[in-house]
């Protein structure tokens, strides 16, 4: 894994050193640098390392009960990866609740492995309790990659979530006024030299919500989409969002179903 | 249909109607998106951490009337929006000794800096003005964003009138002062930067020496 990480920011500082002798007030260039750096990642992304991981999470026994994670229904029936996660979140009869991948493998740790997950979901992003959950998510994920997203909205519970997702999209808080809509409620815009997704809109959604879990190649870390979202509201001077929560989950529904019929590119790598 | 049954057709569509708009609240929100579930969804999703308090999630009239996206532009919102802008207006601080620019090579250092008032950020550092996410402003740095409109040159294209310097500090200490639902954060206002570094940014944007006029 060290190696990884030190082979992509030697890659970043060659082509940052190489694009600032090149590139004066030429922003676009800039970003079409970027671009080709993104691309060159691609070969070779580090988070097939994390898929690695997260498959062997999934199939060893563990917990009190001694069993593997085979068993969990992430919604396409109980033992059924494959595409699942192009399906999620989705609503759960034995829950009663519309869960995301996250969500729905803890309650797999709970039910199935026995396993008390209130400090794995108390704990913090970059430990180790937390990228063991990373792992396992960026490995389902891998299993839908080529699959179009395919969210139901039909159970009233998943039409709720997705209004409630909707409206947490363009709640303003905290002292800058932020809400998610400040930064991704607009067509080609930028923060830096970072160019955002629109995410009300089917393309921006599914820019976003198509490439999460991604390997980010800067802090040499693997995010999925609850670690995505709680870093979001950080920069948006909020409190921070519960691991699994409802919010974040209503938030994962508006942007999934919005991304409709686009195809699963996960795991992604970012800058 | 007899009378009798057309009066409670007409009542059951009223019942039905009646529930659709409760259930959707004020705004633009479907079923289910309704303030109890959503005060609820909030009070479950949210802990304080650090600086990052749970009363930051309580909303001033302008965030909640800026939240609902059919308030933000049209018809619709247009008085309400006039009312926000003059209550914003009566904040605005004006400088305490009369002096509008401070030094621009501060406040470069204010606009590069995007720090402060996170969950991780702690409360006695200082803060920066974020400037640059959003904005073009000193040709030399190519890393802006474009959340904002280009400042490039504000000066030079507007003079350094007193009119200009009201305007222009208005605008940083309380943006909604002009604009109800403006993107950009009320940086005197809600404390994000003091009086001196907004000073400092008045010179970065309005002295004729400063970068941006060049």
């Amino acid at each position: 894994m060290k190696r990884w990480h030190a082979i992509g920011i030697a890659t970043a500082l060659a082509v940052v050193g190489a694009s600032t002798g090149v590139v004066s007030a030429e922003t676009d260039k800039s970003i079409e640098s970027i671009e080709q750096y993104r691309e060159a990642l691609r070969d070779g992304n580090p988070a097939e390392l994390f898929e690695a991981q997260g498959e062997e999470l999934w199939k060893t026994p563990a917990g009190p009960k001694n069993v593997s994670l085979e068993g969990c229904d992430l919604g396409l029936g109980a033992g059924v990866v494959q595409g699942a996660y192009a399906h999620l979140p989705r609503f759960f009869k034995d829950t009663g609740k519309v869960q995301d991948v996250e969500s729905r493998v803890l309650t797999c740790m709970s039910t199935l492995q026995g396993i008390d997950v209130k400090p794995l979901i108390d704990a913090k992003f970059n430990t180790p309790e937390k990228d063991r959950l990373e792992a396992i998510a960026t490995y389902v994920s891998g299993q839908s990659k080529g699959v179009k997203v395919e969210v139901s909205l039909v159970h009233p519970e998943e039409r709720k979530a997705f209004e409630l997702g909707k409206r947490m999209f363009y709640y303003q808080g905290g002292p800058h006024d932020f809400s998610c809509s400040t930064c991704h409620g607009q067509e080609g815009v930028r923060i830096r030299l970072q160019e955002l997704p629109n995410i009300p809109t089917h393309k921006g959604a599914a820019a976003g919500w198509t490439s999460w879990p991604a390997y980010r190649v800067s802090a040499g870390q693997m995010w999925g989409m609850q670690w995505r979202l709680a870093d979001c509201f950080r920069q948006q001077r909020f409190p921070e969002p519960i691991y699994g929560s409802d919010v974040t989950v209503a938030l994962s529904m508006y942007m999934a179903a919005t991304a409709n019929g686009a195809t699963m590119d996960t795991p992604g790598i970012k800058r | 249909m007899s009378t009798t049954v057309k009066s409670l057709s007409a009542v059951a569509l009223l019942l039905v109607l009646g529930t659709a708009s409760a259930g959707a609240g004020e705004g633009p929100w479907g079923p289910g998106a309704d303030d109890a579930s959503f005060k609820a969804m909030l009070k479950s999703g949210f802990r304080s951490k650090g600086i990052a308090t749970l009363a930051r999630l309580d909303q001033d009239e302008t965030q909640a009337f800026c939240s609902d996206p059919d308030n933000v532009s049209g018809k619709t919102g247009e008085k309400k929006r006039a009312e926000i802008e003059a209550a914003n207006l009566a904040t605005v601080k004006w400088p305490s000794d009369g002096v509008w620019l401070g030094d621009y090579k501060e406040g470069e250092k204010v606009a590069q800096s995007g720090r402060g008032l996170t969950s991780t950020d702690k409360a006695d550092m200082v803060n920066g003005g974020n400037c640059y996410n959003c904005h073009q402003l000193s040709p030399k740095e190519i890393s802006y964003g474009t959340i904002g409109p280009s400042l490039y040159q504000y000066g030079k294209l507007r003079g350094d009138t007193d009119e200009v310097k009201r305007t222009t500090w208005a605008k940083i200490w309380n943006s909604k002062a002009s604009n109800a639902c403006s993107n950009m954060p009320r940086a005197g206002h809600m404390g994000i930067v003091t009086e001196k570094q907004i000073k400092d940014l008045m010179a970065l944007l309005l002295d004729p020496a400063s970068p941006v006029n060049q």
